[in-house]
C-alpha cells in the first residue's frame, strides 16, 4: 500500500522538482538570484498569519477547480468548462449575497452558496445532457459555455445587477451583505476548510457510494458499464453537473469570501487553473488539496518575490505551465529521470479524453 | 545455419504475489511449430511475451538466433526478426490492408508514403505465402480470420522469421482455423518458425512439431504429437483425468422462460442481422444455437439483454414483455448472461477482483445499502466465487486486468452463477478456457438446467454445442433455418446446415 502511494507520488513530486529548477534557471538568466526569489516567495507565502491567509485564500478556488476537474475525469470525461461555472458560481453567489437582506448569516450565507453552486450545476449539467443525447463533447460544449458564461456575467454585473453607486464605471455588482460573507478564523478562511471538507465528501463519494462506483465505471469501460446495467446517460449528465457545482463553488467563494462581490474581469483565468490541479493530483481528491495549496503558495508568494528579487510575478505561471507539461507528459519526465515503466496508474487519466 | 531460432533458458518471471514462470526453458527450431499448452494462468502468455520483449525476465535468458539477447522491448524484437499476433489485434480499421501492413515502415519516396511501392510489396508478399487478403480492402469489413491474416502478412513484411500467436483460434470459425493451420504449415515450409498457443488439443494434435506442457509455471511435460493423445495431454495439462464428454440427463423441460416473436435486429452497419426470428426455451432445458459466427449470433444475445435495439418483433422473458428495455430491467427477471466479448463487455480491467464479481449487482442488497457499498459483503462474495470457480488470482483486490485470459472468463462465469437465475445466456462461455475449467463449466450449466434454469447457450465450437444442449437451433444468415433434438443431432448434417445448404 505504501509503495503504491509511494509511486504514484513519484511523477508529481518529480514534475514540481523539474518545474522549480527550470524556474531557476529562467530566473538565474534574468540575473537574479533563484535563492533569493524562492527563499521570498516561500516567505510571501508562509511567513506569518497575513501570508498564510493570502496562500489559503489562493488555494481555495484552486482545489475547487481542481476537484471539478478530477470528478469528471473520472467517468471519462473532460470538463475545460471550470472558468464558465466558475463564473457563474460567482455571480449567482454575489446575486443572492447583495440581493437578500434581512436575513441571519446561517441563512443568507449557506443559501447564497448554494445559489452559486446550483448555477453552476446546471451550466456544467447542460454540456453533460448534451453529450448524454446527442453524442456532442463535453470538451467542446464547455469551451464555449465559457464564453456564454463570460459575457452573461458581464451583462448582468454591467446592467441588471451593476452597482449604481460610486463612479459607476466599473462593472460590479454591489458588496454583499454581511450576512453572505464568508468569515476567517484568523489566518484561517473558512472558505478553505469548505474545500477541504468537499474534496474529502468527494473522495467519499467515488470510493464509498453506489453512485462513485457508477461514475467510475463509466470512466473505465463505458460498454461493461452499460452491460452492467449502469445507464450511461444519465452518469454522465450528473457528473458533469456535480463537476459544474465544484467549479461554481470556487466562485462562490470568490464572490463570498474574498472579493466581497462580482466583479467583471476579476476571475480569468482561474478557472482553467483547475486542470493543472487535477491532473497534478492524479484526479485523486484528496491528492487536490496538496496540489492547490502548493500552487497557492506559490502564486501567494509571487508579490513578494518581484519585490525582493526582481523577479516578474510571471514566472509562476511559467513554472505552473511547466508543472503541467511534466505531469501530462510522463513519458518525458521518465525519460529525463529515466526510471522504470510504471505503466497502469499513468494509463488511467488517459481514459476518455478520445471521442467516444 | 541457425540451431535455435528463439528460446528461453531457465527464465523466471515475478509478478506481485505470483510466480508466473519459474525456470522454463524451451526452444524453437527453424521451419517448425512449438505448441505451448496449460492450465489457465500456467505462464503461457507471460512466457511468450517474454520472448517479444514485452516484459523482461528476472532470472534466465532469452536466446534468437543462438544468440543470447537481451531485448529492450517489442520493437527490438520485431527488427529481430520476431513477429507476434495478439488476441487483440493491433489494426486501425478505418485504414487499408496495405496501409495496416506498412503502418510504420512504410516505404518512402520523397520523404511521403510511397503507397503503390507499398501496395506492389504487400501483393509480392500476399502471393508468396499465399494468404489470400485484398490489399485494398479497409480492415473494418474484413471478418476476423482475415483480420489475423493482416497481422501475420504485417509480421512477414518485418521480415519475421518467428511467429508467435497467442491463442490465435480463440476467435475463429472451425473454416478459418482450419485455414490459419494451413498457413503456419505453409510458412514453416519457408523456415519460419511458430510457437503458438492454444487450450483446443485438436489443433495441438494437428499441426504441432513439439509440444510443451506447462504448469503453475514449470514445464511439466514436453512430447510430440505421435507420442501422445488428445487424453494424456489433457491429463498431463490438469493433473489428473478429465472427463472430455458431458454427463447429463434427458431434460425435463417446463413453462417456456424465454420467447423471441419474429425478431428484427440490425448490426453495427444497420444491416439487418438477425431476420424475423423466433425461437423459445424452456425452463429446464438448454438451448443451442449453432451457427457459424457472424451469422446474427451476437446482435440476438444482444437484443435479448437489452444492449441492443430490436427493429422489430418481440421478446418475452417469463411472459413480460422486454423488447428495448433496459440491460438493468431484463437482469432483475433473474437473466444472467456470459457475454461473447469478455474484454468489453465481461470485466473491467482496472477494478479488482472483488468490484468485478459483483458488478452486476452492485446496486442489490447485500452489496449497496442506502447507497453505501458494503465492503464486507463485496469481499466474501467475491471469495466464495473465487473457490468455487478456481479463479487463480493472488489476492482478492488484484486488478482483474493482470488475470490471465482464461481466469477472467472464470470469475464471469462465476458471477453470473452465482445469483438466482432463471435464465441464463451464455455466450462462447469457455472461450480461452482450459479443459479442466471447460469441464468444470459445463457441469456447471448444466446443473443450473436441472436447478430449473432456462439456458441458451451460443457457440462456435460445435462439439461443444452437441454435448450441452438439449435442442439445437442452427442458424444462417440471421435465420434459424433447422431446430433439431439434441438426442438425433448429427455433425455432419448440422455442418451442412451452418453452411446453409439446403436451405430454402
Ligand atoms: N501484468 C501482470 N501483472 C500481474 N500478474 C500477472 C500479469 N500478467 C500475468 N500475471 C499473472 O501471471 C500468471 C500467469 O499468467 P499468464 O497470462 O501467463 O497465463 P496463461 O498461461 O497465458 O493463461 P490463460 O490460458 O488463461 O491465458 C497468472 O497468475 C497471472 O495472474
Ligand atoms: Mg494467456
Amino acid at each position: 500500500m505504501n509503495k503504491k502511494l509511494f509511486r504514484s507520488c513519484v511523477t508529481p513530486v518529480a514534475a514540481v522538482a523539474l518545474g522549480l529548477i527550470i524556474g531557476a534557471i529562467l530566473i538565474a538568466s534574468q540575473g537574479s538570484s533563484p535563492i533569493t526569489a524562492y527563499q521570498a516567495m516561500l516567505v510571501g507565502g508562509l511567513r506569518d498569519s497575513d501570508a498564510l491567509l493570502r496562500t489559503f485564500q489562493k488555494a481555495t478556488p484552486l482545489i475547487f477547480g481542481g476537484l471539478a476537474v478530477a470528478f469528471a475525469f473520472k467517468a471519462g470525461l473532460f470538463n475545460i468548462g471550470g472558468q464558465g461555472q466558475l463564473l457563474i458560481g460567482a455571480v449567482f453567489a454575489a446575486g443572492v449575497g447583495f440581493g437578500l437582506d434581512g436575513l441571519p448569516m446561517v441563512i443568507h450565507l449557506p443559501l447564497a452558496l448554494i445559489a452559486g453552486g446550483l448555477a453552476a450545476a446546471i451550466w456544467g449539467g447542460i454540456a453533460g445532457a448534451l453529450k448524454a443525447t446527442s453524442g456532442a463533447h463535453e470538451v467542446i460544449v464547455t469551451i464555449m459555455l465559457n464564453f456564454v458564461a463570460g459575457n452573461l456575467t458581464d451583462w448582468l454585473s454591467s446592467s441588471p445587477w451593476k452597482d449604481n453607486s460610486g463612479d459607476r464605471i466599473i462593472a460590479r455588482t454591489p458588496p454583499i451583505e454581511p450576512s453572505a460573507e464568508i468569515p476567517t478564523w484568523g489566518a484561517l478562511p473558512v472558505g478553505f476548510l469548505l474545500a477541504i471538507l468537499v474534496a474529502i465528501m468527494c473522495w467519499f463519494v467515488l470510493e464509498r457510494t453506489t453512485f462513485g462506483f457508477q461514475v467510475k465505471s463509466v470512466g473505465f469501460n463505458k460498454d461493461a458499464a452499460r452491460y452492467s446495467g449502469i445507464r450511461i446517460g444519465v452518469i454522465t449528465a450528473s457528473t458533469m453537473a456535480i463537476s459544474g457545482m465544484l467549479a461554481g463553488f470556487g466562485g462562490a467563494v470568490e464572490s463570498l469570501g474574498v472579493d466581497g462581490r462580482f466583479e467583471a474581469g476579476v476571475n480569468v483565468g482561474l478557472g482553467f487553473e483547475g486542470i493543472t490541479i487535477a491532473l497534478l493530483a492524479r484526479a485523486n481528491p484528496i491528492a487536490v488539496i496538496p496540489a492547490g495549496l502548493l500552487v497557492g503558495l506559490m502564486q501567494a508568494g509571487a508579490s513578494r518575490m518581484q519585490f525582493k528579487a526582481d523577479v516578474a510575478p510571471e514566472i509562476i505561471d511559467v513554472i505552473q505551465a511547466l508543472i503541467l507539461f511534466f505531469v501530462a507528459a510522463p513519458t518525458i519526465l521518465r525519460w529525463i529521470l529515466r526510471f522504470q515503466n510504471q505503466t497502469d496508474e499513468d494509463l488511467k487519466l488517459g481514459v476518455g479524453w478520445g471521442s467516444k | 545455419m541457425v540451431d535455435v531460432l528463439i528460446g528461453a533458458q531457465s527464465v523466471t518471471k515475478r509478478f506481485p504475489g505470483v510466480l508466473a514462470t519459474n525456470q522454463v526453458s524451451i526452444e524453437l527450431k527453424p521451419g517448425r511449430i512449438l505448441a505451448l499448452l496449460g492450465e489457465n494462468g500456467a505462464g503461457k502468455s507471460t512466457l511468450v511475451n517474454m520472448l517479444f520483449g514485452m516484459y523482461r525476465p528476472d532470472e534466465g535468458s532469452v536466446i534468437i538466433k543462438d544468440e543470447v539477447v537481451n531485448l529492450q522491448g517489442p520493437s527490438d524484437a520485431i527488427r529481430r526478426g520476431i513477429g507476434m499476433v495478439h488476441q487483440h489485434f493491433q489494426l486501425v480499421p478505418p485504414m487499408s490492408v496495405v496501409e495496416n501492413i506498412v503502418l510504420g515502415a512504410e516505404p518512402k519516396k520523397l520523404g511521403l508514403v510511397d503507397l503503390p511501392e507499398a501496395r506492389k510489396r504487400v501483393l509480392e508478399l500476399v502471393t508468396r505465402f499465399s494468404l489470400d487478403v485484398d490489399p485494398d480492402a479497409l480492415v473494418e469489413e474484413l471478418p476476423v480470420g482475415t483480420q489475423q491474416r493482416v497481422e501475420i502478412l504485417k509480421a512477414l513484411y518485418r521480415n519475421a522469421e518467428v511467429l508467435i500467436l497467442d491463442e490465435p483460434t480463440a476467435v475463429l470459425t472451425p473454416q478459418e482455423t482450419d485455414h490459419l493451420l494451413q498457413v503456419l504449415r505453409d510458412l514453416t515450409t519457408r523456415g519460419v518458425g511458430v510457437v503458438f498457443i492454444t487450450h483446443k488439443l485438436r489443433e495441438v494434435l494437428a499441426i504441432a512439431d513439439d509440444i510443451v506442457v506447462l504448469r503453475n509455471g514449470q514445464v511439466v511435460g514436453t512430447t510430440t504429437p505421435s507420442a501422445s493423445s488428445e487424453t494424456a495431454l489433457a491429463e498431463m495439462m490438469v493433473g489428473r483425468s478429465v472427463l472430455l464428454r458431458v454427463d447429463k440427463t434427458i431434460s425435463q423441460p417446463g413453462e417456456v422462460v424465454l420467447e423471441v416473436r419474429n425478431l428484427e435486429v440490425d448490426d453495427d452497419r444497420s444491416q439487418r442481422a438477425v431476420n424475423n426470428l423466433s425461437l423459445k426455451v424452456r425452463k429446464g432445458e438448454i438451448l443451442g444455437i449453432a451457427g457459424v459466427e457472424g451469422n446474427g449470433q451476437r446482435e440476438l444475445v444482444e437484443a435479448i439483454t437489452g444492449l441492443r435495439a430490436s427493429e422489430a418483433g418481440e421478446i418475452l422473458i417469463s411472459a413480460r414483455a422486454v423488447t428495448n428495455t433496459s440491460p438493468r430491467k431484463i437482469a432483475s427477471l433473474g437473466v444472467g448472461h456470459i457475454p461473447e466479448d469478455r474484454e468489453k463487455h465481461g470485466v473491467i480491467g482496472v477494478y479488482s477482483v472483488e468490484e468485478n464479481a459483483m458488478i452486476n449487482r452492485y446496486h442489490r442488497k447485500p452489496f449497496s445499502l442506502r447507497g453505501l457499498l458494503q465492503r464486507k459483503a463485496i469481499t466474501s462474495h467475491a471469495k466464495e466465487v473465487v473457490n468455487e470457480f478456481d479463479v487463480r488470482t493472488p489476492r482478492l483486490d488484484t486488478a482483474v486486468a493482470t488475470l490471465s485470459g482464461g481466469n477472467k472468463q472464470k470469475l464471469i462465469v462465476g458471477r453470473e452463477f452465482s445469483g438466482e437465475i432463471k435464465f441464463l445466456i451464455a455466450a462462447q462461455p469457455t472461450r480461452g478456457i482450459d479443459i479442466g475449467a471447460i469441464e468444470f463449466i459445463h457441469r456447471s450449466i448444466v446443473k443450473k438446467r436441472d436447478e430449473g434454469a432456462a439456458v441458451l447457450l451460443v457457440s462456435a465450437e460445435l462439439d461443444e454445442i452437441i454435448g450441452l444442449a438439449d435442442r439445437i437451433a442452427v442458424l444462417f444468415e440471421g435465420k434459424i433455418v433447422a431446430t433439431l433434438d439434441a438426442a438425433e443431432a448429427d455433425r455432419e448434417q448440422i455442418g451442412l446446415l451452418m453452411a446453409g445448404v439446403g436451405v430454402s
